[in-house]
C-alpha cells in the first residue's frame, strides 16, 4: 500500500514533454485485450491502498493499484460485494485494470455494469494534471460524467489514479438451478420479465444455469417456482465461467464476444457458442474471418470483440461517431501519448 | 453575442422557409411561455422559437444556427430548476415538444424507443399493459419529458434501488451543433468505443440536441410496502438511516422530514404523521412477496433498536399513498408557512448526516431563519429549504448566505453542490467551488469536441474561468413555485 501519485505524474510529465507515448500498465492481467501497444510501461500497480470504506456508505474508493482480491476481501468481510463481479483474468488483477477495460461478469444485466457503479475517479489527463471528477456519493450531477467516460476507455483518456465506486450487500441467500434448453435465448430472456430474483443467467452446454439471489424466502420460493436441479458447488461455476476456465474456452480458435440485445436471434456463424447476461453477451469460438463475424454481430443490431486472437480488437467506428472519438481523445491527452492504438489504430 | 438586424432578418426568413410559418414563432407574446424554465426568477425572451417536427428539420436548424453562428437552447416541458433551458437573447431556442410519439415498446427486451417530447410518466403508462414500467420517477414526471430527464440525469425517489436516468438508458440518437446525427448505443448492454451513452446523460443540452431515446424497462415488483418511523431525535433518524444499509437492505425509497415539515405536510395532506415527532423516515420496501415480508419485519427492528418511538407500516394501498402524499406535497406545504423559501440540492455521504443536520440546525440559529428539512436520506441527497420573507431588512441577503455556507458544508463533507437539479445557470458559481480551473478547463475541452464553435446552450453547466463568485440557490417568493401543480419532492 503506497501512494506514488507524485511519482506517477513526474513521469506522466516527462513523457509529455518529451513526446514519448506511454503503455500503462498495472497487473498486466489484461494485456490479451485490445490491440497491441508499442509505447514506454508506465506501471502503476504501486500506487495502491483502499483510501477509504465504510460498509454504511455503500461506496469504497481505492487506488488504482489496489488488488481486486484484495477489495473483495475487505468488502465480504463486511458482507458486501462489487456487485458487477468483475473478471481477473489473474491473480494480479487491479481495480484500475477492471474499470479501464470496463469488463463485468454475469450479474452485470441485473445488477449493472462496473460503469454503472463508478462514482467518481482521479486521474492524469494528457496535460499531466491531477483532475477530480464526480464524487463519493450516488446522486451528484455536477459536471460532465467523466468517471464514467474514464470506464472502459482503456487508458487511453488518461491514467486512473483513483476510484470510487458504489458496492452492494450481498444476497443473504443464493442456489444455481441447472436444466435442458433446447431453445435457450427465448428462455434466458424471459426470466428477467418475471418477478423472480435472477441475478445471473447463461447457457453452456446445452444447460441453462440461471442462478437465483435474495432473500432465504424468496430464493426458496423461487426454486420451487422455477424447477430444475441444484447446481452443487456453484461459485465455482460461476467463477469459472467469468475467468473463462470452463472447457468451452479451452481450444485455440480465436474467441469473440458478441453482445447484442437478450432476444436477438443467434448470428448465422459457424463455430461453438456460450451465452451470457441472460442472452446480450455471446461468446463465439470460430475460425470465421473477422469481416463475416462482424457483419453478423451488425445484423442482429450488436457489436463484435475479438476477445483473444489476432486481428483488431474492437468493432470499427462509423462516421460522425468516429470523429467524436478522435476530438475526444484530443481533449483529453493532445499529444496522443496514453496507450496509442490499445483502442482504435487511429488514436 | 450580438445578432440583429439584417443577419436575424435573413435567418429568420431562412428558418421560415424550412420549417414553416407556424413553426418559427417570434412575436413578443409567442415567446413570453418560453421565457423561463422551473426556475422563474431567470427569465429572458429568445429571437425566436423554433417548433421542428422531424429529426432532418432539427438537422437542418442547427446546420443553419452553426452557418449563422446563432446560440441553440434545446426544451422539453420546461420542468428544470437550475435554468439550464433559460433562452439567450440572441439565440434560438428549440422546443422538442413535437416529438412526442411512443415509436415502440418491446416486451420481450423490455425496452423503449421514444421520441424527446414524451413524458416521463407516459412510458410507464404504456409499459403498464405488459407488467413493465421505466424507473427513474422525478417529481414532476406527469409533464417532465425523456429528453429533459436525459439532459439532466434526473433521479427521482427510487434511485437508491434502480439509479438515476444514466444507469436506465439504452440508446439515444443526437444531432451535433454541426447538424450530425449520431447513434449513441443500441439494444445491446454495451457499445463499441468511449460511453458516450453517459458522457451525454446530464450534459444540459451542451453537448448535442437529443432526438431518440431507447430505455430499459423493468418488471413491477410484486409487492411495494412502506414504513413509517418516528423519532424524538433528528440524530436518532440519521442514524437509522445508516443503519438499515448496514442491516444489508437497499430500499427502493428512503425519506426523511424534519418537525417543521412533517407539522407542514400534515397541515397540508393530512397524511396521519405523528406531529409531535422530530423527524420521521418513510422507507419503501420492494420485490417479491416473500423478500418484503422478510425486509418489512428486519427493517421494523432495526429502526427500533435505532431509537424509533413509533413505527408503522402501512396497512393498505391506501395508507401507502397516503403516507407518501404527505412528503410529496412537503415543498408547496412549506410555502404556505412562508413568505418566501430557498430550496438546495446538495448531496452528502450518508454518514455526515447527523453532523449536517445539527451543522444546518446551528446556522439556522445563526441567522435567524428557520429550516425544514425534507429529502432523500437513502442517497444523502439534502433539500434544507430556508424560510424567509423577501420584504424583510436584509432577509434575502442573510439568506443566501446562509445557502451558501450550506453548499460549502457539503463539499467539505465530501459531496456535491447538486444531486439532482443540475447547475444550469444557477449553480455556475458553485461550481468553481467544487472544481479547480484544470477541472473546469477539462470539462470545456469536453464541450469542444462536441461543439467547437460553442453555440449549444452557451453559458449553463459550467462556469467560465473568469467566473467565481457566490452560490446560488433557487428562489421561491409567496410560495409560487413554478409549474405550481407539479408534486417537488
Amino acid at each position: 500500500m503506497a501512494d506514488i501519485e507524485r511519482r506517477l505524474q513526474e513521469l506522466a510529465k516527462s513523457a509529455i514533454d518529451s513526446g514519448t507515448p506511454i503503455a500503462i500498465i498495472a497487473g498486466g492481467t489484461k494485456s490479451f485485450l485490445g490491440n497491441r501497444v508499442a509505447a514506454e510501461p508506465l506501471h502503476v500497480a504501486g500506487h495502491s491502498g483502499i483510501v477509504d470504506y465504510d460498509p454504511r456508505e455503500l461506496v469504497i474508493t481505492a487506488r488504482c493499484g489496489t488488488k481486486l482480491e484484495e477489495i473483495e476481501q475487505v468488502l465480504s468481510a463486511s458482507s458486501q460485494m462489487l456487485p458487477f463481479e468483475p473478471p481477473r483474468f489473474g491473480g494480479a488483477a487491479t481495480l484500475g485494470g477492471a474499470v479501464a477495460c470496463g469488463l463485468s461478469g454475469p450479474r452485470r444485466p441485473y445488477a449493472g455494469s462496473v460503469r454503472d457503479h463508478v462514482l467518481g475517479c482521479r486521474i492524469i489527463n494528457g496535460r499531466g494534471e491531477i483532475l477530480n471528477f464526480g464524487g463519493k456519493v450516488m446522486k451528484n450531477v455536477a459536471g460532465f460524467d467523466v468517471s464514467r467516460l474514464m470506464t472502459g476507455a482503456f487508458g487511453t483518456l488518461g491514467v486512473l489514479l483513483e476510484i470510487s465506486l458504489r458496492v452492494l450487500p450481498r444476497p443473504a441467500a443464493s442456489l444455481t438451478l441447472v436444466r435442458e434448453c433446447r431453445d435457450p435465448v427465448p428462455y434466458l430472456c424471459g426470466l428477467a420479465s418475471k418477478p423472480i430474483p435472477v441475478d445471473a443467467a447463461a447457457h453452456v452446454e446445452g444447460l441453462c444455469h440461471i442462478r437465483l439471489s435474495g432473500s432465504v424466502r424468496a430464493v426458496s420460493e423461487a426454486r420451487n417456482q422455477l424447477g430444475g436441479d441444484t447446481l452443487d458447488g456453484h461459485e465455482i461455476f460461476w467463477e469459472d465461467l467469468r475467468e473463462q476456465r470452463l472447457p468451452f474456452f479451452g481450444s485455440d480458435a480465436p474467441l469473440w464476444r458478441i453482445a447484442s440485445g437478450p432476444s436477438a436471434p443467434m448470428p448465422n456463424l459457424q463455430g461453438t457458442w456460450m451465452i451470457d447476461w441472460g442472452g446480450s453477451q455471446r461468446w463465439l469460438k470460430s475460425m470465421a474471418g473477422e469481416g463475416e463475424v462482424r457483419q453478423a454481430a451488425e445484423a442482429i443490431g450488436g457489436h463484435a470483440t475479438l476477445f483473444r486472437g489476432e486481428g483488431n480488437a474492437f468493432h470499427p467506428l462509423k462516421g460522425a461517431l468516429g470523429v467524436l472519438h478522435q476530438r475526444l481523445k484530443a481533449a483529453f491527452d493532445p499529444k496522443g501519448i496514453f496507450n496509442p492504438g490499445r483502442l482504435y489504430p487511429e488514436f | 453575442m450580438q445578432f440583429g438586424g439584417s443577419g436575424r432578418e435573413s435567418l429568420i426568413l431562412a428558418l421560415r422557409a424550412m420549417l414553416g410559418e407556424e413553426s418559427v414563432l417570434t412575436e413578443k407574446e409567442e415567446l413570453a411561455p418560453f421565457e423561463c424554465d422551473g426556475l422563474s426568477v431567470y427569465r429572458k425572451l429568445p429571437m425566436a422559437v423554433l417548433l421542428p417536427s422531424t429529426v432532418e428539420e432539427v438537422q437542418g436548424v442547427l446546420r443553419l444556427c452553426s452557418d449563422h453562428g446563432v446560440p441553440v437552447v434545446a426544451r422539453g416541458a420546461g420542468t428544470g430548476l437550475s435554468g439550464g433551458a433559460l433562452p439567450l437573447k440572441d439565440g434560438v431556442l428549440m422546443s422538442l415538444s413535437r416529438f412526442d410519439r411512443i415509436i415502440d415498446i418491446d416486451p420481450v427486451q423490455r425496452i423503449a424507443t421514444i421520441q424527446p417530447g414524451v413524458r416521463n410518466l407516459a412510458i410507464s403508462e404504456a409499459a403498464a399493459p405488459h407488467g413493465l414500467y421505466y424507473a427513474p420517477d422525478p417529481s414532476s414526471q406527469i409533464a417532465c419529458t425523456i429528453g429533459g430527464n436525459v439532459a439532466e440525469n434526473s433521479g427521482g425517489v427510487h434511485c437508491l434501488k434502480y439509479g438515476l436516468t444514466v444507469h436506465n438508458l439504452l440508446a439515444l440518437k443526437v444531432v451535433t451543433m454541426e447538424g450530425e446525427l449520431v447513434e449513441i448505443g443500441s439494444g445491446a448492454p454495451d457499445s463499441q468505443g468511449y460511453d458516450l451513452l453517459a458522457l451525454m446523460t446530464g450534459s444540459e443540452g451542451l453537448l448535442g440536441v437529443i432526438v431518440e431515446v431507447t430505455v430499459k424497462l423493468l418488471a413491477r415488483p410484486e409487492r411495494a410496502q412502506v414504513l413509517l418511523a418516528a423519532f424524538d431525535d433528528v440524530r436518532h433518524a440519521a442514524e437509522a438511516v445508516g443503519a438499515v444499509i448496514s442491516a444489508g437492505i437497499i430500499p427502493a425509497g428512503l425519506e426523511m422530514m424534519d418537525n417543521l415539515a412533517i407539522r407542514a405536510a400534515e397541515d397540508f395532506a393530512h397524511a396521519g404523521y405523528p406531529v409531535g415527532a422530530e423527524a420521521i423516515l418513510l422507507c419503501e420496501l420492494d420485490g417479491t412477496n416473500a423478500e418484503v415480508s422478510e425486509h418489512v419485519m428486519k427493517v421494523r427492528e432495526v429502526m427500533q433498536h435505532a431509537g424509533a418511538t413509533e413505527v408503522r407500516t402501512a396497512r393498505d394501498e391506501e395508507e401507502r399513498s397516503m403516507f407518501w402524499k404527505g412528503r410529496k406535497s412537503a415543498f408547496p406545504a412549506v410555502g404556505r408557512i412562508s413568505p418566501d423559501y430557498y430550496c438546495m440540492d446538495g448531496t452528502i455521504p450518508r454518514r455526515n448526516l447527523p453532523e449536517v443536520l445539527e451543522r444546518i440546525a446551528s446556522l439556522s440559529r445563526k441567522y435567524g431563519l428557520r429550516v425544514a428539512n425534507v429529502f432523500h436520506a437513502g442517497d444523502g441527497n439534502l433539500h434544507p429549504l430556508i424560510l424567509f420573507d423577501a420584504n424583510g431588512e436584509g432577509e434575502l441577503e442573510r439568506t443566501e448566505a446562509f445557502g451558501r455556507e450550506i453548499l460549502s458544508l457539503c463539499i467539505e463533507m465530501g459531496g456535491t453542490i447538486t444531486g439532482e437539479h443540475g447547475v444550469g445557470v444557477e449553480k455556475l458559481d458553485s461550481m468553481c467551488l467544487q472544481f479547480n480551473p484544470a477541472e473546469l478547463a477539462q470539462f470545456h475541452a469536453i464541450k469542444s469536441a462536441f461543439d467547437q464553435k460553442g453555440l449549444l446552450n452557451p453559458g449553463k453547466a459550467v462556469p467560465t474561468l473568469h467566473r467565481c463568485a457566490e452560490f446560488g440557490a433557487m428562489h421561491v417568493h409567496e410560495g409560487n413555485l413554478p409549474h405550481a401543480h407539479l408534486e417537488r419532492f
